[in-house]
């Protein structure tokens, strides 16, 4: 079969540095090729070339058997071929609609913009991604799941014959999955070619035909998904087996660090459904808890209630090594013991222009003084000892921390905080957007930390994680915790089930 | 990898470069540019701006802007001429207080940390964006000065004021002495404290730094109230030259300030700049100005020239970045 595209002997070098080597790719119609490869491995850089983003590479790239170069991303856009980003590219004051249709907006017969119009096709589009928000909402309004959606519907709204998916499904949660994987079956039926990439092996088993494998800017394996297995796949990938399994040993805590009780958080903007609503629980010491729920089923709102983000809409108590307490704010939250690692890294984990050194330092900067002074040897003391402990992966001390990889960046955020030494540290979506060796990593640090006698609670979207990482699992559904279970009755299954609002009502 | 580090420390030292050329051009084109008195003279008169710059740069460093600092300047200079020269008199108790110098010039201090106070405060406590509160500040501040003077300005000092913008002091005149000592003392306060750290955490990212544990509006209100006080010091300083406070002073010496700031390399975004790179551009904005003046280029031509100057320096600057 003739490829729709293919490119051949593609190479690509940032400042001395090689991303990507001699790559060859072909993608047919009515296939979704798997590109898989851990962080840095190139597959981000490939898409942009591809996508006509990066415009200055070695190599040639072929469309409709015609040799193309694009100069910008429009070019190819306009020839049928679109991306979907990992980094959300959307406009935040700016509505659902104005959005989707940045670039390419309705005019009507006054050379004025259509507004109705395009308010109707989002709607159309809104629709058939099962996302109930308004089309004139602004995206500043939206949970970072909701804005991934746009960003799927942005791509969907051109007709595309070649649709790239770096990480779509890193922020949402699975029934948006679900959704997501209906569009790419009807993309593929309508004989178009998607090029995905993720994390989640379960997904390319589930949605691939071909993989390809990429490792150090090198294809180093492809060939039909059904040839081929999970095992195989992450040695190729890694260069070394790696497993996640259920946790084996389970810590079964006699002291409670952190009790909640009836912890309710009112909506501003609509009094009739909390954000949380009577939460009830409590945490060992030592404990590692997760926590499950779709989006926007109240996961965050927990963690920043117990962290002091929202003190005058919250009702209930918190009692934390035995004492109650009201956290007016993080300061006082983190001076008690409370520890977190926020979902969206980049806007509220990392201080992106400082250096690696100053960003683990932050939360204890008294630690590093002297006499009032900063003190550069202690400073320095403490980076040794963290990029040790945390294998992060850096060249120095004074190297900017957005230079990193997204695992390594959040290992300088969980050091930040091991440093205080917490005694809940509460861990939002910690392996977002992580290659699997990392993941492992921080899963081993966590089992690390618990023999330390902090006490865990992890929120995360992938069932895997949970029960790979928790002594105990609650499962979240609209504001309310809808199950709990031990680790032991914990399956793929009933946390599926117990997360899916209907059920509570039964 | 030599190579880029070599272009690294030629792009870091690249304001220093340009400094050196233009005074070598001026040494060659004019006369009387390489002298001690043109020397000392420039020194004096970009004193008041590196002293407001320094405030701009602690502002600028947490995403902020201080439009205000020239109006304080013109109001704490004023406060202090008129408690100097006239005091305060309550009449209905029959009561009068007079100030000596210092007690004059510790009271416009005040005056302008108090004022940069309620920036700091408008900002974070109701969240009004830093542009417009300082705007509002700029505005006011300017106001009451008029009402302070009546619109006059107020003359005749005395020695010992006079002696802070004219004197000398080992062989250095004493502006270069205060503005000196505010470089110091903001840059150790920036590299080396806690306080200086949370400023660029901070402009770097606000949100982090308060999940991280740092209180970010109290940061902000000292910043603020700190670029208060460097301007009261500037109001000091262009008072005591003149003999003299002028209700219109410092009129736009805000814009002088971003001028520097921005030269030296700081970002408006927040979170990347230093206190020696605000120097160097507050000099070199200094001797540029010196130069024209002794070239005899035209007052209006000056404007142009420093205008480019400024779009110069920070297109410079952000092709540098992208080879970083």
């Amino acid at each position: 079969m003739q490829p729709l595209l293919e490119v051949q002997q593609i190479t690509k070098r940032f400042a001395g540095v090689t991303a990507l080597s001699a790559v060859d790719l072909r993608l047919e119609g009515g296939k979704v090729t798997a590109l898989i490869g851990e962080n840095g491995a190139g597959k981000s850089t490939l898409l942009k070339i591809m996508s006509g983003i990066y415009t200055d590479y070695e190599g040639i790239i072929r469309y409709k058997d015609e040799e193309v170069k694009f100069s910008r991303p429009r070019d190819a856009q306009d020839r049928g071929i679109s991306i979907i980003h990992q980094e959300l590219n959307l406009i935040p004051y700016l509505s659902v609609a104005q959005n989707i249709f940045l670039g390419r907006e309705l005019i009507n017969s006054f050379g004025f913009l259509d507004r109705e119009r395009m308010i109707q096709k989002t709607k159309v589009l809104l629709e058939k991604l099962k996302l109930e928000v308004s089309p004139t909402a602004l995206i500043s309004s939206l949970k970072v799941g909701q804005q991934q959606i746009i960003e799927i519907a942005k791509s969907l709204l051109v007709e595309s014959e070649v649709v790239f998916m770096d990480e779509p499904t890193s922020a949402i949660g699975e029934s948006e999955v679900e959704v997501l994987f209906e569009i790419i079956k009807e993309l593929k039926a309508e004989g178009k070619a998607i090029v995905y990439i993720s994390h989640k092996l379960d997904e390319l088993f589930a949605l691939a035909d071909d993989f390809v494998v990429l490792r150090d800017g090198r294809v180093v394996g492809q060939g039909p998904v059904r040839e081929i297995t999970r095992g195989q796949l992450i040695t190729m990938m890694a260069g070394r087996e790696v497993m996640i399994s259920k946790k084996s040993i389970k810590n079964k805590p006699v002291e409670k660090v952190l009790e909640v009780r009836n912890m309710t958080l009112q909506n501003p903007g609509n009094p009739q459904r909390p954000l949380l609503s009577h939460i009830n629980f409590s945490l060992g010491k030592g404990e590692v808890l997760g926590i499950y729920g779709l989006m926007g089923a109240g996961r965050t709102e927990l963690c920043e209630c117990l962290f002091g983000l929202h003190p005058d809409a919250l009702s209930g108590t918190i009692a934390l090594d035995g004492r109650i307490r009201e956290f007016k704010s993080p300061i006082q939250a983190i001076e008690a013991g409370m520890a977190l690692v926020p979902e969206d890294r980049k806007k509220d984990g990392i201080v992106p222009g400082m250096s690696v050194g100053k960003n683990l330092s932050l939360t204890v900067i008294d630690k590093i003084s002297k006499f009032g002074l900063l003190n550069d040897t202690l400073q320095s003391k403490l980076y040794d000892k963290h990029v040790a402990s945390l294998k992060i992966k850096v060249s120095h001390e004074d190297q900017l921390i957005r230079n990193l990889s997204g695992g390594n960046q959040q290992k300088v955020i969980l050091g930040k905080w091991i440093e205080r030494k917490p005694l809940v540290l509460m861990l939002d979506e910690p392996t977002r957007g992580i290659d699997i060796n990392a993941k492992n990593e921080i899963y081993e640090l966590i089992s690390t930390l618990n023999k330390e006698g902090i006490s865990v609670l992890v929120i995360s979207s992938e069932i895997p994680e949970i029960l790979a990482i928790s002594d105990r699992i609650l499962v979240m559904s609209e504001g309310q915790i809808s199950a709990e279970f031990s680790s032991e009755e914990a399956t793929e299954n009933n946390i599926m089930n117990a997360c899916i609002p209907e059920h509570i009502n039964q | 990898m030599n190579s880029i580090k070599q272009s690294i420390n030629i792009a870091k030292f690249q304001s220093l470069i340009a400094l050196f050329v233009l005074c070598l051009g001026l040494t060659l084109m004019t006369d009387n540019f390489l002298t001690p008195d043109n020397f000392w003279n420039v020194m004096r008169q970009i004193s008041v701006n590196v002293c407001i710059s320094v405030g701009m740069t602690l502002v600028v460093l947490t995403a902020g802007i201080d439009l205000s600092v020239g109006s304080i300047l013109a109001f704490s200079g004023a406060v202090i001429a008129g408690l100097l020269k006239h005091g305060i008199g309550i009449p209905a108790a029959n009561l009068f207080i007079g100030f000596t110098p210092l007690g004059a010039v510790i009271m416009g201090l005040l005056l302008g940390a108090a004022l940069g106070f309620v920036n700091g405060f408008t900002i974070t406590r109701f969240k009004v964006p830093p542009f417009v509160a300082t705007l509002a500040m700029l505005t006011m501040a300017r106001g009451f000065t008029m009402l302070w003077t009546k619109g006059h300005p107020i003359t005749g000092l005395g020695e010992e004021l006079k002696f802070l913008g004219t004197g000398w002091f080992l062989g250095i005149p004493m502006p270069v002495w205060i503005s000196g000592l505010v470089v110091l003392i903001a840059t150790v306060l920036t590299g080396k404290t806690r306080f200086g750290r949370y400023v660029y955490a901070i402009g770097g990212n606000e949100n982090a730094s308060r999940l991280s544990g740092i209180p970010t509006s109290k940061v902000k209100i000292w910043v603020y109230s700190l670029a208060g006080l460097l301007a009261a010091v500037g109001g000091i300083l262009v008072t005591a030259r003149l003999d003299s406070a002028q209700p219109n002073a410092g009129v736009s010496y805000e814009l002088d300030a971003i001028a520097a700031v921005v030269i030296g390399g700081a970002s408006l975004s927040g979170g990347r700049g230093t206190i020696i790179g605000t120097v160097l551009g507050a000099v070199i904005i200094g001797v540029l100005n010196n130069g024209l003046i002794l070239l005899n280029v035209s007052p209006f031509w000056q404007q142009v020239i420093k205008g480019l100057v400024i779009l110069l320096a920070v297109i410079i600057d952000k092709s540098n970045k992208k080879g970083e």
